[in-house]
Parts: structure tokens; sequence; C-alpha cells
């Protein structure tokens, strides 16, 4: 016990800071897209990639992009991984969760989206079902809030 | 280039859970420990590099001004630089170019973290907008998914992938244990590794770095002081940095072209036409296993998609052809503003044969490398012992 009234003590704090972060016109239009179930990219006049989320300016040219695309629903898994710990932001109850980045057909990048609609508490069954190269088409929520959760989850396509 | 450069001293505080002390007192630890490897006092100093990651991680917005005492930075010019994993080889960088210009003739560089201060993962979850792209998990997911795109890309089995990301942690963990520093002094077989729980698949637990404390400093000097005032300087033979786009997903994270490129650089400053054969030593940004084989391939050490061969035949293990990681590596020891510039010091001690315990012997020529961002920057400096 004396050791430990020894150690040199420390001072506890929280601190918290809001804040509000502006979409812009390209932003703010792809979110309008979302909330009517539409995914929107933009492509570039110079390379011709289509990038999702639509971007302002594409940036390998650093030319404006402003030819909209509406993209396809269905892509397919470049990447994923099984979460199954408590990270900041995870309560116990919404692990685990299946991460993934999908290249939706018709565009050059791959975007984040977690991948449900089975019993993902089953890693075996996950890693039966879910493969790079596979399949995936995304699943909406009813109410809509113009964010990106408004995809509940991507559906692999069996 | 501007002028040659070299690295006259080096010092690193004891890694782990220092809340022993304070945060200005874990740094003057550091830059105490360089000013004696150096033989120089502060008044030699012409300006001071800093980094670390978000300094939210301890509760304040600017931890350099906390601790800018600690430095030694009265009187003196006082830069910072971050890039998240990568700040340490930022921050060199930093230093090098400021002496190679001529601008100054001595720089100490200076970067740490104290992680148990803080809520790292809080502030982890701070570091992206969280509205564009979903990141849910931090930054194991995202280098767990690199990982598994790797993977993919190359049709690696699961299984092969697996066991060489084991012996990676095993050697690394041999090697932690043989370091007085490091933060993990545990050793583990390879059965305990592969079978460790899952954390982020294709992650295990044994695969994943230590959340740290601890500082880490390095003094550059110009050619004529460096002669002068140190009898076997490091000198820097090349540097590389390259950046990528902020989406992740608009680059191959399996290719990784920031890590190819910037090592690239280097080796052509350095004139180094065979990595694997030319270099004694690498230290390796490995915070995941599995990330090392992938370095290992884009950093020019062994054929694309071929790294999980190479680790499985043992040509990266101690007595292998290439020493990688003989301080424990990232996975030993990770306070995350210091990491980076804690491969160049190891790799600067090793080829002046001030390694100790973990010196390889006759080493010559070094590689150190970090990689940051959300998978966005990679950095490689390459020290040798002649000019």
């Amino acid at each position: 016990m004396a050791e430990e009234k020894e150690r040199p003590r420390t001072i506890e704090a929280v601190g918290t800071a809001p804040f509000e972060m502006a979409l812009g016109p390209t932003w703010t239009r792809f979110f309008e897209g979302i909330k009517e179930e539409k995914i929107f990219g933009t492509r570039c006049k110079k390379c011709g990639r289509v990038l999702v989320p639509a971007r302002p300016f594409c940036p390998r040219c650093f030319e404006p992009m402003e030819e909209w695309v509406e993209v396809a629903q269905e892509g397919t898994i470049v990447t994923w991984s099984y979460i199954d710990y408590t990270y900041f932001g995870l309560e116990d109850d919404m692990i685990p969760v299946v991460p993934a980045t999908i290249k939706l057909d018709g565009t050059d990048t791959s975007w984040w989206g977690v991948i449900g609609g089975f019993d993902i508490k089953d890693f075996d069954l996950v890693a039966k079902k879910v493969k790079v190269g596979g399949r995936v088409k995304a699943v909406w929520r009813k109410e809509k809030r113009g964010c990106v959760q408004d995809i509940e989850y991507w559906k692999v396509i069996e | 280039m501007g002028r040659a450069v070299g690295i006259i001293g080096t010092g690193q505080t004891k890694h782990g859970r220092r809340d022993d002390v304070s945060y200005p007192d874990l740094v003057r630890e550091a830059v105490n420990a360089a000013f004696e490897d150096a033989g120089i006092t502060p008044e030699d100093i012409d300006g001071v590099v800093f980094g670390s990651m978000p300094s939210m991680m301890e509760g304040m917005a600017y931890n350099h001004f906390y601790f800018a005492d600690a430095m030694r930075a009265v009187g003196k010019p006082i830069l910072r630089a971050e890039t998240c994993g990568s700040t340490g080889q930022s921050i060199a960088h930093t230093g090098v170019h400021w002496v190679s210009s001529g601008m100054a003739d001595i720089v100490l560089v200076v970067g740490s973290e104290k992680q148990h201060e803080g809520d790292a993962q809080a502030t982890m979850m701070t570091i992206l907008e969280p509205f564009l792209q979903l990141s849910a998990g931090g930054a194991p997911v995202a280098f767990s998914m690199q990982s598994r795109e790797w993977m993919g890309y190359y049709h690696i089995a699961e299984e092969k992938a697996r066991e060489a990301a084991a012996i990676i942690s095993v050697d690394c963990h041999n090697a932690g244990a043989n370091n007085p520093l490091a933060h993990i002094r545990k050793r583990f077989t390879k059965e305990e590794v592969m079978n460790a729980p899952i954390i982020t698949y294709p992650v295990r637990l044994l695969d994943v770095c230590p959340s740290s404390d601890g500082a880490c400093a390095v003094i550059f000097a110009s050619e004529e002081k460096a002669k002068k005032i140190c009898e076997t300087p490091a000198w820097v033979k090349g540097m590389g940095f390259r950046g990528e786009e902020y989406f992740i997903g608009d680059s191959s994270k399996a290719v990784w072209q920031s890590a190819i490129e910037a090592s690239r650089e280097a080796y052509k400053q350095a004139g180094i036409t065979n990595p694997r054969k030319e270099l004694d030593v690498a230290e390796i940004y490995n915070p995941f296993s599995y990330q090392e084989l992938m370095f290992l391939e884009c950093l020019g050490l062994c054929p694309l998609g071929k790294a999980a061969d190479y680790v499985i035949d043992g040509v990266f293990s101690p007595g292998g052809e290439l020493s990688c990681d003989p301080s424990g590596g990232v996975l030993c020891t990770n306070p995350i503003g210091a990491t980076g510039l804690i491969r160049l010091a190891e790799a600067a001690m090793q080829v002046t044969g001030k390694a100790g315990s973990r010196q390889i012997e006759g080493a010559k020529l070094a590689l150190s490398h970090a990689m940051g961002g959300a998978e966005q920057f990679n950095g490689v400096t390459i020290v040798g012992s002649e000019l």
C-alpha cells in the first residue's frame, strides 16, 4: 500500500467538442439521391473514371467532375473483415460486424459498407458466404435520413 | 539533393505504460538520451522538429506547446509535422531537409505518444470525417481489410497467409524479448499465434501491436558538423515519401503504390538496385503481422504476391537473407508518433554498431519505413555507415 501511495498520481478529465461539417453542393446532392434510394457518382471528363460517393473534382486529374451518373446498386466485394471486439463507437450488442469494400458495377472505386441479412454471429457461415469477388446488392432502410446508413446492409447474392 | 546529412545521436525511452512520469518528463528522457549519445549539449541545436498522433490523445490540441521546454526549444525555431502512423518518417524527412538545405547545421527531431493518457480509440475515430466513408472499428479494421484485399488479389490461401503472419509475429516477439526498451517482451509459439482469437478477420490477437507510451529523439547534422562531432555517423543515403487519395477505395491497397514508389525513390537516391541482397537490416512498420507481408513485397524485398512463400522459407527470419525488425518492430512497441522514428533510430544504431543485444553483425546499410493516414502514406529512409 505504501508503494501505491508513492506512485505519482494522474488527474481525470473529459472533453467534448460538437461540430457541423458543411457538405457543399456535391455531397448535398449525393445525399439527396440516397434519400431517394439512388446512388450517384460523378465522371471525370479527362480520365473517364466514375467515383462514388460523387466528387466535386478528380483527385488525380484535378479537373471538376460535373457529369452525374446514377450507378448500379449491385457490385463485387473487394475485401471484407469480421469485427468481433468492441472498438470505440461499437457497443457489445453491435458486434460482430462484417465490413466490406464494394466495387459497384460501372464505377472505378470501391466503397465501404456492411454485409448482413443473415446470421453473422456464426463466423464459419460468414466465411462461407462472404468472398472476395462475391456479389452483393444494397438493402435500404424504410426511414431515410440522407446518410450512408440509409443503406442498412449489403445482401449477398447467392 | 542538397548537403549530405548524418545522424549523430539517437535516444529512446523505455516504452510501455509510462504513467510514472509526466509527458514532458517522458520526452526529456528520450531527448537527454540523444544528447548523451551524440555528446553535444542543447546549445548546439539550431532547430527542433516534433510530431505525434492527434494530440487530443492526451486531451489537449497542441501537446508540443506543453513539452517545448522538454525539447529544449527555448530561443530556437520549432516545427511540427504529422501524418498519422508515418509521422516518424515525416519528421525525420523534415529534419533532413532543414539540414540538407543549409538553413541549419544540427537539428533535433522528436516523436512521442502517451496513448495511456487519453482514449486512443476515440481519438482515432476522429481522424476521418465519419459521413462519406464508414470506418467502424478503427485502424485494426482498415488494415485487416487491406490484408484480406491482398490475399484475395493474389489468391493466397488463407492457411498460408496465416502461417506466414504467425512466423513474423513469433520472430518479432522473440526480438522484442531481446530489446530492453520494448513494450512487449514475451515470446509466443507459432501455434499460439495461429490459434489466438480473431480480432478483425483475418487478424488475430497476437498479430496486433500494443498501445504504448514512449518517445524517440534523433539528432541530424551536416557533413562538416557530423564528421567533427561524431566518430561513426549514420549517413542518410536515400529518402522517399508518397501519398494517395483520401478515399480508400480509389486505389489498390493490395499493390500499394505509395509504398512501392516511396521505396523506389529511396533506393534510387541510395544507388540500391537489389535491396534484399544489398540491405543488411530492414526496420519495417508492422503494427499488424499481415501488413509486413505486403510491405516485403511493396518495398521490393521479394516479388509481388510471394511474401508468404519467402517468409515461410525463412528468408526474413533471424539467420535468413535479410534481418527484419531485430528491435521487435511495431508488433512489440507502438508509441505511434515515435514509432516511425524508432524504425530510423534502430536502423542508425545498426549501421553504427550501437544496437547492443540486437546488433546484426557487420550491418552497413539499413532501411527504415513507416506507413500512415487511412492507408494513405508511406515513407522510407535508408541509412548507411559510409557517406
